[in-house]
């Protein structure tokens, strides 16, 4: 490897991580005000015009805050569980393809390397429950192991219809095989209980069961404060872009965009955001909606519904591409 | 020393330090993370084999469903107790003894004869051209089929023998 393309490397990393940073301060923004309008408020409006400088300040007084450790936490488990979470998904960015053949690196695993990251991503909720020593985030840490485990297995699978269609495990591929038609024409059931898991693998409302405010205070991060709770934050916010964009690249064409008039000339990466950022829209909404499932509901609808679903959904593809 | 060789020696001598923390921890859950790691140090020599593939699913089978697996079992388990008794048992030393012993033996023998298998179809080139995950799937699924649906029939039966044991009477 040349110097030049070790230092094309640095670029583009540096250009991802600071497309993802900078959504997650702003998305946070986004949502209060996309979540206040539909509740009839206005959001946060004080801290510049209509409230735009509020992710800078929310970020600097997470920052400057007391840092609280409990006296009986195990402390070296403590201090890693959120970065875990924040490594994870960050370095899951690194095989999205944000443009036409723009991606960190391209490999032919890039569904399974997503999909590793983002189990070890949920060792960072575990840990930080089990090592708080707090009744509250030991009962947000047990629900997220075993929501865990049973969303893992649904998303996995639903996304074995698109890789057989695609040929391909590779984001690349799987974006160039859509140029005829979206996969979500053609796979539009594993799409539903791939949005559905990914929602559970965020842990987002409506199955925010390891954080459910109302019974568990803020279930896995009670005893976290300060900056440490804002990696929580960012491992949260930037595993909803991940999962967004993976939901667009498996099912809606990735970077491609109208290929008429002059919306052919438009650059990939503001369709890629456009529909990212539909999904993201999508999440604040459902959680504007929708109320918590019970912890007995969500895990029969994993293993009841969306499991049997997405086998079914692979042997129909199968026959399909066999007849 | 090679480049590759350095990479092997590195991870060769990390997973049997981390092996011997795994074992020797007084608190089960820091022998899982342990174990975590162990695991990520598994896919990488995995990578380095070209078997992408195998690195991809050892993270997302071990790491991400059977740990978690543990870790919850761990959880629920009050392991309190265990954390203050006596961690081996008196035959200890022999067992190490023994240990070393035959690590010994088994590098005398590897030295000594030099096991080359022959080269088969499924060489680096071949990877790299095909795709790992193309090649596992293609010899799972022909040459290997029959041993495959056994290894998944046994599967069956313990999934079904875990579920009837689950299951309560209802009566």
């Amino acid at each position: 490897m040349s110097a030049m393309e070790m230092f094309w490397i640095f670029i583009k990393v540096f250009i991802a991580v600071n497309v993802l940073m900078l959504h997650v301060a702003y998305v946070v923004y986004f949502e209060r005000k996309v979540i206040g309008h539909m509740q009839a408020r206005l959001g946060p409006m004080r801290v510049g015009w209509h409230g735009l400088l509020q992710p800078i300040a929310d970020g600097i007084k997470l920052f400057f805050k007391e840092d609280i450790i409990p006296s009986s936490a195990d402390k070296p488990i403590f201090y890693i569980a959120p970065v875990i979470g924040v490594i994870a998904a960050l370095s899951s960015l690194a095989v999205i393809p944000l443009w036409k053949n723009f991606s960190i690196a391209n490999l032919n695993i890039g569904i399974l390397y997503i999909l590793a990251l983002s189990s070890v991503g949920s060792f960072s909720v575990i840990l930080a429950g089990w090592s708080s020593n707090s009744k509250y985030s030991f009962l947000g840490g047990l629900r997220s192991s075993a929501q865990v485990i049973s969303y893992e297995i649904a998303m996995g699978l639903s996304l074995v219809g698109v890789m057989m269609l695609s040929r391909s495990a590779n984001l690349h591929d799987i974006v160039k095989a859509q140029s005829e038609h979206w996969f979500i024409w053609s796979q539009p059931v594993a799409f539903f209980v791939f949005l559905m898991a990914a929602i559970a693998e965020t842990n987002r409302a409506p199955f925010d069961l390891p954080e459910a405010e109302t019974e568990l205070v803020a279930g896995y991060a009670t005893e976290y404060s300060g900056m440490r709770f804002g990696l929580f934050f960012m491992a949260e916010y930037a595993g909803m872009f991940i999962m967004s964009a993976l939901a667009t690249i498996c099912f809606f064409g990735g970077w491609s965009g109208p290929t008429y008039g002059i919306l052919a000339n438009v650059p990939g990466l503001v369709w890629f955001l456009l529909k990212v950022y539909a999904f993201i829209f999508f999440y604040f909404w459902i959680r504007a909606t929708l109320p918590r499932y019970r912890y007995d509901q969500l895990m029969s609808l994993g293993w009841k519904l969306f499991i049997p679903l997405s086998l079914a959904n692979i042997v129909v593809t199968g026959l399909i591409k066999i007849l | 020393m090679s480049m590759p060789q350095v990479f092997f020696a590195y991870f060769a001598v990390t997973m049997v330090t981390l092996s011997v923390l795994v074992v020797t921890r007084r608190n089960p859950v820091h022998s899982v993370l342990w174990m975590l790691i162990l695991f990520v140090h598994i896919a990488g020599l995995y990578l380095f084999l070209n078997a992408e593939f195998l690195a991809a699913v050892q993270i997302i089978i071990y790491a991400g469903a059977i740990l978690v697996l543990f870790l919850f079992v761990i959880m629920l388990l009050n392991l309190r107790k265990e954390e203050t008794e006596k961690r081996f048992q008196k035959q200890w030393p022999f067992s190490v003894v023994a240990g070393i012993v035959f690590a010994i033996f088994l590098v005398l023998i590897v030295k000594n004869i030099a096991v080359l298998a022959p080269l088969g179809p499924y060489t680096a080139e071949t990877m790299k051209s095909e795709g790992h995950m193309m090649t596992v799937g293609t010899v799972l699924y022909t040459e290997f089929l029959l041993p495959f649906e056994i290894a998944s029939l046994v599967l069956l039966v313990a999934i079904i023998g875990a579920v009837v044991l689950a299951k309560k009477r209802i009566e």
